[in-house]
């Protein structure tokens, strides 16, 4: 009998097109991806049904189920031009390194008092220290004087910007400050309250409600 | 290549050729970069799509002067939120429907009487469905006549607009007491969208109102 030989065939294959579209993807991922950074409380939002997406230039007040609040404003130069109007009006004095390092930094929860040894912590510790939270109370209402240096400095910026747009003859789309608050389900209701009183003591009445997608049927 | 060998002739070709001197390969073994890069890939993916926030806009009232009257509702029920049982552990919802009278009240209404419900289908949502039929049913016929192109697209979300803020819409208050958490308002919110209802806000509860919801409690 005649021996039959399979035909002998290269198993190996050409990769370098798949190779290619891989790096590609994890180009744009990388790139497009956010830096998650360790925040200082962990907050379980409650779920709900709304599809909204959260806008970028928000004021965000974070509270956690022990009522404590924190504050965070995700642009970087607003941050630093709030901190330095905070140091005013509560007279410290921030250096340039320590304004920079705020920039870079997510939500706290300190007293404007120990904000310069927080700042001047290093990252693992500052996440092992215990944040009291901003103070709220009617007598230091730093929340308040944040939320509204925030949002003063978040408009002369966009100011800025818009006449800076104008000059060079382009439009400037300008997107208004939201704030956001992102308690925890398991949060007090009371001590939600007693942070959207400060915002509506500055006259803000509209808020985005930070939560979850929830997997229902919806009707 | 795919060419089939038959007989010695061609076997012994082939062998003769592997005894030349060896041409390396410009080829290089592209597996273990494809691995990393697939690995990287997975990563960036999951990372980065499972990280956006959802968000549930609200708007506050806001407070009125103090010479105003505050405004009448025509179509009301009220929510009344809190924790009960043994820890106040179990999410306790009550309702009421039209304007609040307290016992011995001077206008001589019998006392409001509260409503047990629950955050399931059968509770809340049902409740709310039923309260709110009118507007439900005018926005589907309203979806109805959309979906056959009568309207157009921005006449329609107008009309739904309009429909959901009519003087006769259903109008839901909730009022949250000092054991309420701060999931269980995000719920009743999140079942008021479900169900269509446009006009809610979120109040204080008063003080006749708490000591009924207590002593319901109690039983």
């Amino acid at each position: 009998m005649p021996k039959i030989k399979m035909p002998k065939s290269n198993p190996s294959l050409d990769m370098t097109p798949m190779v290619d579209l891989a790096f590609l993807l994890v180009t744009f991922f990388m790139l497009t991806a956010s830096v998650r950074v360790s925040e200082p409380v962990v907050v379980d939002s409650p779920s709900s049904t709304s599809e909204k997406l959260l806008p970028d230039n928000v004021i965000l007040v974070t509270v956690d189920n022990k009522g404590r609040a924190f504050y965070n404003i995700n642009n970087g130069e607003v941050r630093i031009k709030t901190l330095e109007q905070m140091g005013k009006q509560y007279k410290v004095d921030f250096t340039e390194k320590e304004k920079k390092r705020f920039a870079g930094m997510t939500s706290f929860g300190v007293p404007i008092a120990q904000l310069k040894q927080y700042i001047n912590m290093e990252d693992p510790e500052r996440l092992r220290v215990k944040s009291p939270g901003v103070p709220l109370d009617s007598l230091h209402n730093e929340l308040g004087d944040w939320i509204q240096f925030g949002r003063i400095e978040a408009a002369r910026q966009a100011k800025a910007q818009k006449d800076k747009a104008e000059k060079a003859g382009r439009t400037f789309k300008y997107e208004p400050m939201r704030f956001a608050i992102k308690a925890d389900g398991e949060a007090n209701y009371i001590a939600v309250k007693e942070v959207i009183k400060v915002f509506t003591d500055k006259d803000i009445y509209r808020f985005n409600l930070i939560t979850n997608l929830e997997q229902g049927d919806k009707k | 290549m795919a060419e089939v060998n038959t007989g010695d002739g061609g076997g012994g070709h082939g062998k003769h050729d592997k005894k030349r001197a060896k041409k390396a390969s410009t080829r290089i073994d592209m597996t273990p970069m494809v691995d990393l890069a697939f690995l990287l890939l997975t990563f960036f993916v999951l990372t980065s799509t499972f990280n956006k926030a959802k968000t549930m806009e609200i708007n506050f009232p806001a407070k009125l002067p103090p010479t105003a009257k505050p405004p009448r509702i025509n179509n009301a029920v009220t929510f009344l939120l809190t924790r009960e049982g043994a820890e106040a552990k179990e999410n306790g919802i009550y309702y009421y429907y039209g304007e609040f009278y307290g016992p011995n009240n001077k206008d001589g209404k019998p006392a409001t009487t509260f409503t047990k419900t629950d955050f399931s289908k059968e509770g809340l949502h049902k409740v709310l469905l039923d309260r709110n039929k009118l507007t439900i049913d005018a926005l589907n016929a309203l979806e109805e006549r959309y979906k056959k192109k009568e309207i157009a697209d921005t006449t329609y979300k107008r009309l739904a607009l309009a429909e959901k803020g009519k003087k006769d819409a259903l109008t839901v208050l909730i009022k949250a007491d000092d054991k309420a958490v701060y999931k269980n308002i995000v719920d009743a919110i999140d079942e008021l969208n479900i169900c269509n209802v446009g006009k809610y806000a979120i109040v204080d509860m008063g003080q006749a109102e708490l000591d009924i919801l207590n002593a319901v409690k109690k039983k």
